[in-house]
This record gives structure tokens, sequence and C-alpha cells, in this order.
């Protein structure tokens, strides 16, 4: 049984080991492909929104990412207050929902850079728009 | 200009115009109605009056009009798709109202409407209501799988949808702090040069030599400020037609 493991000293295990790889190499380039595709869906179009689609100047950038992050917290602070008032539970709801309101100006920021999916996106990948739904 | 004029802030006070009061409530007629009103009827002026020759081939003017038609329409049909355009005189009223009244804002001595945050939140609390009573409207409550990202963990979803929740109710905030914020820093920007004009030609032979470099930036600013005030108009309308999309199609 051992020798059939064995080279059998002729080119062919060479060659099949390289075959091999070639169809790896294939199979990489195909995946790499796929995921780049995918990537592509779950990305943000650039082209189609936001003021992005033109070079804006560093200032325009810089208002427009700080307005973001800064609406984040300021709106789960204010969320947090008015828990606050309706429950009595001072100082707890502004605690919480202050944290949770920066986690959502950075998810915000990250957002409006195009970095992470657009609402409702997820994982599922963009289907046609216009599908009558 | 006397020297008290040149406070900064001194362009955005509120001065009532024509007091009336309501049932305890100020309703009084304020320059900056006065200039919402002025900003209505410009730009309703100039659409009637530039389209109403309806010549097959458009004069200059009249051109102007179809191109900011058809600005619109494209950015909402890109948008929001061809459902999106029953929205189309929504965000074009929207974006003309911004447009006008921030061009309106750029002559001196007019009063910005744009510069005050109420009024920008008003604008975009009128967009995320829009968006929320037609997603309820349309989709029941299946709007609400918005706030629900696929493929999160079963134990981390309170906390993620609490989030986007948040992150939902901040756009309105961060729509109205972004166009109110880019005015006010510009025309207090441009204020301030101007007034070292001012406060600089008044010492003398050196003093107007000098103020010829804050003379140069404030005609910068000028045109920087004509930009921002196009550019903001877009982005105002742009994200309009974003959060239909999301009324529209929630579940993409």
């Amino acid at each position: 049984m051992a020798e059939k493991k064995g080279p059998d000293g002729t080119g062919e295990t060479g060659r099949g080991k390289e075959h091999d790889a070639e169809i790896r190499d294939d199979d990489l380039e195909r995946r790499r492909r796929e995921l780049g595709a995918s990537l592509a869906t779950r990305l943000p179009n650039r082209l189609e929104g936001k003021d992005d689609a033109k070079p804006v100047t560093g200032y325009g950038q810089a208002i427009k990412l700080s307005s973001e992050f800064i609406a984040g917290v300021v709106v789960g602070a204010g969320i947090g207050w008015i828990i606050d008032r309706m429950a009595g539970t001072s100082p707890w709801g502004l605690i919480v929902f202050l944290l949770l309101g920066f986690g959502a100006g950075v998810l915000n920021v990250m957002r409006s850079a195009g970095v992470v999916a657009e609402f409702g996106q997820g994982a599922k990948p963009r289907r046609d728009r216009d599908d009558g739904k | 200009m006397a020297a008290d004029k040149v406070d900064p802030i001194h362009q955005f006070h509120i001065n009532k115009l024509i007091p009336i009061e309501i049932g305890g409530y100020d309703l009084s007629f304020t320059n900056s109605a006065l200039f919402m009103v002025a900003t209505v009827v410009v730009a309703a002026a100039f659409l009637f009056l530039t389209t109403s020759s309806r010549s097959l081939v458009p004069g200059r003017l009249q051109s102007v009009s179809e191109m900011a038609y058809e600005f619109v329409g494209n950015m909402l049909r890109d948008a929001a798709g061809t459902q999106g355009m029953k929205f189309f005189p929504f965000v074009f009223s929207l974006f003309m109202f911004v447009l006008v009244a921030n061009l309106l804002g750029l002559f001196p001595y007019f009063f910005t409407v744009t510069s005050h945050i109420i009024v920008t939140f008003g604008l975009a609390a009128l967009v995320i209501g829009t968006v929320v009573v037609y997603g309820f409207m349309k989709h029941g409550l299946g709007f609400l799988k918005l706030f629900v990202p696929h493929g999160v963990p079963v134990f981390l979803l309170p906390l993620v949808v609490l989030i986007e929740v948040i992150s939902f109710v901040s756009r309105p905030v961060s729509l109205s702090v972004r166009l109110f914020a880019n005015m006010l820093a510009g025309h207090i920007t441009l204020k301030v040069f101007s007034g070292f004009v001012v406060s600089l030609s008044a010492l003398g032979a050196v003093g107007v030599a000098g103020s010829i470099l804050p003379l140069a930036m404030a005609v910068a600013l000028t045109a920087l400020e004509l930009l921002v005030a196009f550019l903001q108009a877009y982005v105002f309308a742009v994200l309009t037609c974003m959060y239909l999309n999301d009324a529209l199609h929630p579940g993409h």
C-alpha cells in the first residue's frame, strides 16, 4: 500500500503538483474577484450620493464629518435626558444613552465617509432599486 | 459704517417689523420672515417668468430654469429610483428655497434666513417627518426593518438597533447643523475680514495700503461663499433624496 504513495520516478508528480497549483491559483483568483464584487455591493456607491461626488474642500469635509458626529452624541444625550426626566432614573439614562450616542456618532461618521454600508443594507448584496418592491 | 456695526454677529439679529401677538404667542413678522417671503417670491417669480414663454428652443433664462429642473430630477432618479419622482415637487421646492435663501443672503445688508438653526432644523424636520410618515404608510411595520441590519448576532441585536435608531434620529440634526454652520461661519468670516478693511483704513495712508490684503481676502471669500451657497443647497437636496429612498425601500 505504501508503494502507491511514493514517487514513481517520472515527472508525473511534479506536473501534477504544478497542475494543482494552477488550479489553486485560478480558484484564488476567482474567489478574489468574487470578494471584490461582493465588497463593491456592500460599500455605498460613491458616485451616487453625498457631496463626495465632487472634490470638496477640506473645510467642507470637516464640517460634514463633525456635524455627523456631534449630531449622534447630542441626540443620544437628549434621549437619555428625556428618559431620565420621565422615569426618574437620573443619571443612568443619560450615561447609557450618551455612550450609545457616541456609538451612533461614530457610525454616522463612518457611513458618511463611505466605510460601512448604508442603512438597512447590512450583509445583503444590494438589489436593483427599481425591482417594483 | 459706524464702528459699532463692525460687530460680526450683528447681522444675525432678529428685529420685529410688525409685532403680532395671538393667544400669548409671539407671532411677529420679523426680518427673517420678510426674507423668507422674499425668497419664495423671488424663486416663484423667476421660475414662472422664465418659463412662461414656453419656447421650444429655450432662451438663456428659460434654460437656467430647465437646468434646475433636470438637475433635481436626475438627482432624485439616481438616489431613489423612478418611484421617487412622486416626491419631485417637495425636493425641488426645498432645493430652490435653500438655494435662493443662500444667494439672497450674499447681498450686503440682506438677512440670511438659513443662518438660523431653527429655520434649517424646521426644513430637516419636514424631510424626516415625510420619510417616517410615508415609510409607515407604505410599508406598515415593515419600515422598522430599516433599523435591523442583516447578519447581526441575536444577542447584539438590541444594542445595534438602539444605535441605529439614534443614528436615524440624528440625521435631521446633522442635516440642519451642516447648512446652518456653513452659512453662519461663512458670513462671520466675511464680516470679520470686511471689518479689518474698515478699521485699518481709518489709520491713515499706511492703514489704507495695509487694508488691501484683507480686501483681497474678502473678495476671494465672497466667491467661496457663492460656491458654498450652491453646494449646501445641493447637499441638502441630495441627502433628502437619500432619506426618501429609505422610506421607499427600507429593506435594502
